[in-house]
């Protein structure tokens, strides 16, 4: 939060910096809020080779077409968020640029992109016990058979809606920030059982 | 500390190096780990334990699992108390202490027992036909027979142990832990397929436990260990214990709940690591249900007296736990498998006194070996007479007629102290049916057996009407591997099913009444259902008295609604009935098998869904600062908002008066985070806004804003708004709070379904924006020290909008205003909310800058005359009947239109929205109050409307009403009451507009 | 609880989805064409039968997709779901 002290994220007062660390080693499960990505909204006919071709030499890869999948390289990703719509996740303030260039390349294809930065802030969840706790909350069946790393799924875990992103070491979990208290406070609760080690970004 | 009088001197799954104490009724004893309740008591000698529920008689511990109808327990007392347990399915742990239900002041001595005299006073439907006059007493009836049935007690403190659920996902569920259901998790398991073993008790093996026999050429307890191993050591495969599936929904859907608590090494009553309890939400491709059997009764007269038990009970409690549950022990049976009770009992040393058998002259392997055993075997013969009141000590027996529907010849006097009876078995069809299959009757078991699959289960061995364990675990095996095979694994390599020799057994001979002496209900009882009381005679009299459907039976008798719902009984109850109505008891069917299979705790079911987490608090960014600022706040949906700033020594109206004279003289600030926002671009979206709002939106220009009213299509308000036009293409519309996400569905509904072809993408922003109104005539004052734009009425007027930078960020600025004053509302990214919040609030402090919540916000916007969906609409209400007609187009469509013009919406005498002032000024109208035009001594009364919004206004000095009022807009300046207790208030009929009807204010003062 | 298959996102708990009632009610051309009861009709009147249904689900806590399906009400065995335009299998 050097960048700019005017920003807060959602969970900010929770100390969460503070309590970095003091979990203990062999607990089931790693919290850390990773605030403070840029998101992208994106909106277009997928099947429309105007709009992804469009889309493709912006990013400099293909949207994900299959339904929730996930592509894009480590700093740049686009999530399917559903037939005509993405996520595009950038970092800190790279998102104006993408915008401007998105738009400049979608001016005459009917599409919508905006900014939905600040709409979500991000929960990594990791440890031996991630996916127990996950399931104490979320419906989705996210065996290794069905779900894994690349893959990205919308549902609801606890009593909030949720967009989830496999990567290789852990869950991201997209949180709205009205609900990031709510959420946090309740994945705390459900790890206790596993034990909770709380890590910085 | 009384010794263990029944306890065997070896054998039985019990550990007695670990002797436990318990306390039941008061009384101090000990038992083992590996004991439940009952089998310890057993082992007590402990008699009677329980008084049934309606004529109070003793009754002793009948069974030997979830069937029990008579030991109901409740265990503990305090916060952690649970009523109505029973003592079969409560494992011993060091400390417990229970008690029975359904006594006062003791089992011994219980003045309920009366009941039991006057017996002919309380037959079937004697509540419906005694306490329904009048109508009005039921309520108090009601408590004291409630008093008198005594149904455990609810615990008073909150429960303080932790419940948590999961959800769980899995190719196979085989439910029971037996032989059937080992042998399925085993098949399918070396599939590779995901599978849940569910078992309802913590040690496996089912009926194996209660049985001596071999499977493989070992042990039946060898077996399952080794089955156990093998299974616990699959990587896919997850094994239960303790684990009931309660439920089975639809879409192979099941609720199981897990029972983490129990731990013979720890009371109950010490708090616990993790949870209590765990609620498993499973769906599964494919269910085997090895859910086992369960024993019925025969019915004779008197035969619920303590020492009368099942037969299969018997054997459990002498192979399971090693306790004698007698001395001198009689089976009465009508098939064979009740043989091996006396085998067992007689092999352990108990004295099998006679064997009766209904039959006559059975044969086969099992009568063989009773014979064999010099047990006296009275075939042809049946029970007549139970004695023995608080104990058993002896039985009468008689010969059947040759046809066998009455008694005949002398009677012969058996002393006993335990009778074990068996009527044959009834599987437990229970999840089969509850998935939404119809059980088959079966003519040869006398029982129900699962029909025809209607979701993608199978049952397997005993459950499946398969008694013999050979076909248990050949049952098992297949239904396993069609379960994996359908599930998509197929059996890697030939796996050989388990097996275990074949004992040939004769068909049971049904008889569902023993004749007797004299007719049931006359000197004697023959129960049917001993929780509830129920009799043979109380399901005649149903019968005689028209009730034929089993569901209205079982609800006149209460067969059937104890907490063990009728395990035992039902089956019989239903033959009884049958029987009654001449007519087969496939015709009569079964009652409805509905969740739970056995109790859920409320624990169980509500998990962490309670507290903070039984519903989100959705909190903006601004909230820590509204906390700070001493804000009490108000639920608006799931969001918290700051209701009011009170500071010491206010009251809450001082705190309104503060808030509200801000507003209008100086400056306040108000967080309006909450509103819904949302992003529609696309070519078309003005022509999407013209179909959506009952105004015209085509015209509205670049950097405008129009408010809008949004209906359902039967012309009812639905949502309003402020919408922006931010380019050609693109808007940006706002909702109220509480309708954002509908809106959004709305809007998403019209677009998919009805016109897809509309180019216009909607998008919610809500979250994206922290939005702060700053209001009052200093407000341009205060936003000009943050913004180098014309903030002037000409270069930035009332309904537009501007994109600026304020304190370095870039925000939207709307000049709306809900208030009636020069009012700014600025949108920044979430994330500088309190940044951007906190720079207003010191530099404000010149101007004497307010933070004001929801509840200022309303008075001041009922001044203006402003609605607020919710509050002056109820869904019922039109533009018209608000008095909006002028925001409604006539010259396009849109959705609601056409129901405008509906004779009910055009009709005379709606409801119509009216200012009311009352004639005292300092009288504030409750919200709610009805309204009348002629006042009548007393109610009824012509209610001619009610008050919708009512405020003490501070710029007005006095109070002001919102209100809706049939034909109010034509009775302006009439006066209307509101009747009141104690007191009327008289209002005068006035125009909703009550402050600055000019709007002389919105540019500022 | 059923398990729904979104034509997109494919098999999900009930819990992700809004129930959007009968299928296949087109709003009228020309609202004014109708008399007070044929509105009322349109407006108010929906089937209810005992067996195939055909009716409009909503994923609204996954990929926001209206779909139709074609459910029997008495087995809840839902034989087909299809997108927004397409046949009624």
């Amino acid at each position: 939060m050097a960048h700019n002290p005017l920003r807060q994220s959602p969970l900010a007062h929770l100390g969460l910096i503070a309590r970095a660390g003091q979990g203990a080693d062999d607990a089931g499960i790693i919290l850390t809020e990773a605030p403070f990505t840029d998101h992208i909204g994106l909106r277009g006919d997928g099947a429309d080779t105007a709009f992804a071709g469009a889309v493709e030499k912006v990013l400099g890869f293909a949207l994900p077409i299959s339904p929730n999948t996930v592509t894009g390289k480590a700093k740049k990703t686009a999530l399917w968020l559903g037939p005509d719509e993405w996520l595009i996740v950038v970092p800190f303030g790279a998102a104006d640029k993408l915008i401007a260039a998105l738009g400049k390349a979608l001016t005459d294809v009917h599409s919508a992109v905006f900014d939905v930065s600040d709409s979500r802030t991000v929960i990594s969840l990791s440890g031996a016990n991630a996916r127990h706790v996950l399931a104490k909350g979320c419906g989705l069946d996210l065996h290794p058979r069905t779900f894994g790393p690349g893959s990205c799924a919308q549902s609801t875990l606890a009593l909030a809606h949720i967009l989830i992103h496999q990567t290789d070491t852990a869950y991201r979990l997209y949180i709205h920030r009205s609900f990031a208290e709510y959420l946090w406070a309740w994945l705390e609760d459900a790890g206790a059982e596993f034990g909770v080690s709380i890590s910085t970004p | 500390m009384s010794a263990q009088k029944n306890r065997l001197g070896n054998g039985g799954r019990i550990n007695r190096g670990k002797p436990l104490r318990f306390t039941f009724n008061g009384r101090d004893y000990q038992g083992y780990e590996g004991d439940t309740l009952a089998s310890a008591l057993l082992a007590n000698n402990s008699g009677a334990v329980a008084r049934s529920f309606k004529y109070h008689r003793p009754r002793g511990i009948y069974s030997a699992g979830v069937e029990e109808p008579n030991a109901v327990v409740q265990l503990e007392t305090g916060a952690r108390t649970r009523p109505n347990l029973q003592a079969t399915e409560i494992e011993l742990y060091d400390g417990l202490s229970a008690t029975s239900v359904n006594c006062w002041p003791t089992v011994e001595f219980d003045i309920g027992a009366i009941n039991s005299l006057a017996a002919r006073l309380l037959p079937a439907g004697f509540y419906y036909k005694t306490f329904m006059w009048p109508k009005s007493f039921w309520m108090t009836y009601e408590r004291v027979i409630r008093n008198a049935a005594g149904l455990g007690k609810a615990p008073t403190a909150p429960d303080p142990d932790t419940y948590h659920k999961c959800h769980a996902h899995t190719d196979v569920l085989v439910v029971g832990g037996g032989p059937a259901g080992l042998a399925a998790a085993l098949a399918a398991g070396r599939t590779g397929a995901r599978v849940i073993l569910a078992e309802q008790e913590h040690d496996f093996g089912g009926r194996l436990l209660s049985e001596r026999g071999d499977i493989d050429g070992i042990p039946a307890g060898d077996w399952v260990g080794l089955a156990l191993a093998e299974l616990n050591a699959m990587e896919e495969v997850t094994v239960l214990g303790r684990t009931t599936c309660f439920g089975y929904y639809d879409h192979n859907y099941l609720g199981m709940v897990e029972r983490c608590h129990i731990n013979a090494a720890k009371s109950m009553l010490e708090p616990k690591d993790g949870p209590s309890e765990r609620l498993w939400r499973v769906r599964s491709h494919q269910v085997v249900l090895a859910t086992g059997a369960i024993e019925r009764p025969l019915v004779f007269a008197d035969n619920d007296r303590p020492g009368v038990m099942l037969a299969g009970a018997l054997r459990a409690y002498l192979n399971r736990y090693a306790v004698r549950p007698g001395r001198k022990a009689v089976i009465f049976t009508n098939n064979d498998d009740a043989y091996r009770s006396a085998i067992d009992l007689h092999d352990s040393g108990v004295e099998v006194t006679a064997l009766i058998d209904l039959r006559v002259d059975p044969d086969g392997p099992l009568p063989d070996a009773a014979r064999a055993r010099n047990i006296q075997v009275m075939d042809g013969w049946v029970i007549t007479r139970v004695l023995g009141n608080r104990r058993l000590r002896a039985i009468e027996i008689q010969r059947l007629t040759a046809d066998g529907g009455a008694i005949t010849g002398e009677a012969r006097r058996i002393d006993c102290d335990v009778l074990g009876s068996s009527g044959g078995w009834n599987p437990v069809v229970h999840l089969h049916s509850q998935s939404g299959a119809k059980a088959r009757f079966d003519d040869a078991l006398q029982s129900f057996v699962p029909g025809p699959a209607r979701q993608a289960e199978r049952s397997a061995g005993a459950a499946n009407g398969a008694f013999a364990l050979d076909d248990c675990l050949g049952q098992g095996h297949a239904a396993g591997l069609e379960a994996a095979k359908l599930a998509g694994f197929k059996s890697k390599s030939k796996t050989k099913r388990p097996t275990a020799e074949s004992i040939d057994e004769a068909p049971l001979k049904a008889m569902w009444i023993v004749p007797g002496e004299a007719k049931p209900g006359h000197g004697s009882k023959h129960f049917i259902d001993l929780h509830n009381d129920v009799t043979v005679a109380d399901i005649e009299l149903a019968a005689r008295e028209g009730f034929h459907s089993v569901e209205h039976v079982k609800r006149y008798t209460t067969l059937g609604m104890g907490p063990d719902q009728g395990k035992t009984g039902n089956i019989p109850g239903m033959a009884v009935l049958a029987g009654a109505l001449d007519t087969e008891i496939a015709s009569v069917g079964t009652t409805t098998f509905r969740p739970p299979f056995t109790p859920v705790t409320y624990g169980a079911l509500a998990g962490r869904d309670i507290g903070e987490f039984s519903d989100p608090a959705r909190k903006t960014a601004l909230h820590h600062w509204h906390e700070q600022a001493s804000a009490l706040f108000e639920d608006v949906g799931q969001w918290k908002r700051p209701w009011y700033y009170p500071k010491a020594g206010e009251t809450m109206q001082d705190s309104l008066n503060r808030e509200c004279l801000a507003v209008r003289h100086g400056v306040g600030i108000l967080d309006a985070t909450t509103l819904g926002k949302i992003d529609i671009q696309g070519p078309d979206a003005a022509e999407f806004l013209n179909r959506i709002y009952t105004n015209a939106w085509s015209k509205l220009a670049v950097g405008r804003c129009r408010y809008g009213l949004m209906l359902g299509e039967d012309g009812m308000v639905m949502d309003d708004g402020v919408t922006a036009r931010l380019a050609e293409n693109h808007f940006h519309m706002t909702t109220t709070t509480g309708n954002a996400a509908r809106v959004l569905g709305w809007l998403e509904e019209w677009l998919q379904t009805e016109w897809p072809e509309l180019k216009v993408y909607c998008n919610s922003v809500t979250e994206y924006w922290a939005t702060m109104t700053v209001c009052g005539p200093r407000s341009r004052d205060l936003l000009a020290e943050f913004t180098d734009i014309d903030l002037s009425a000409e270069a930035f007027p009332f309904m537009s909008f501007k994109q600026a930078d304020v304190g370095g960020v870039a925000a939207r600025i709307f000049r709306i205003s809900f208030t009636g004053e020069l009012s700014y509302e600025i949108n920044v990214p979430a994330s500088h909310g309190l940044g951007l919040w906190t720079a207003l609030m010191t530099a404000g402090e010149k101007y004497g800058i307010t933070p004001y919540g929801t509840e200022t916000m309303h008075i001041l916007r009922a001044e203006k005359g402003y609605i607020i969906v919710g509050q002056e609409t109820d869904g019922t209400m039109t533009p018209n009947d608000l008095g909006m007609d002028w925001i409604v187009s006539t010259k396009k469509d849109f959705i609601g239109r056409r129901s405008l013009s509906r004779t009910d919406c055009t009709r005379p005498g709606r409801k119509q929205l009216v200012g009311l002032l009352t004639d005292n000024p300092s009288e504030v109208l409750p919200e709610g109050a009805q309204l009348v035009f002629d006042v009548k001594p007393q109610p009824p009364m012509d209610m001619v409307g009610h008050v919708t919004s009512s405020y003490y206004s501070a710029a007005l000095g006095r109070s002001i009403a919102l209100a809706v009022v049939k034909g109010g807009a034509d009775r302006m300046g009439e006066t209307i009451h509101a009747p009141l207790i104690g007191k009327t208030v008289n209002c005068k009929i006035t125009g909703p507009v009550f402050y600055d009807p000019d709007g002389s204010r919105i540019d500022g003062a | 609880m059923f398990l729904i298959p979104c034509p997109w996102c494919g098999e999900r708990d009930e819990e992700e989805f809004s129930y959007g009632g009968e299928a296949h009610i087109e709003r009228p051309k020309d609202p004014d064409a109708l008399s007070d009861a044929e509105w009322a009709d349109y407006l108010f009147m929906r089937k209810n039968p005992k067996g195939t249904h055909f009716e409009r689900w909503n994923h609204a806590h996954g990929c926001r997709r209206w779909f139709n399906a074609k459910r029997d009400t008495v087995t809840h065995v839902i034989e087909a779901v299809y997108k927004m335009g397409e046949e009624k299998p």
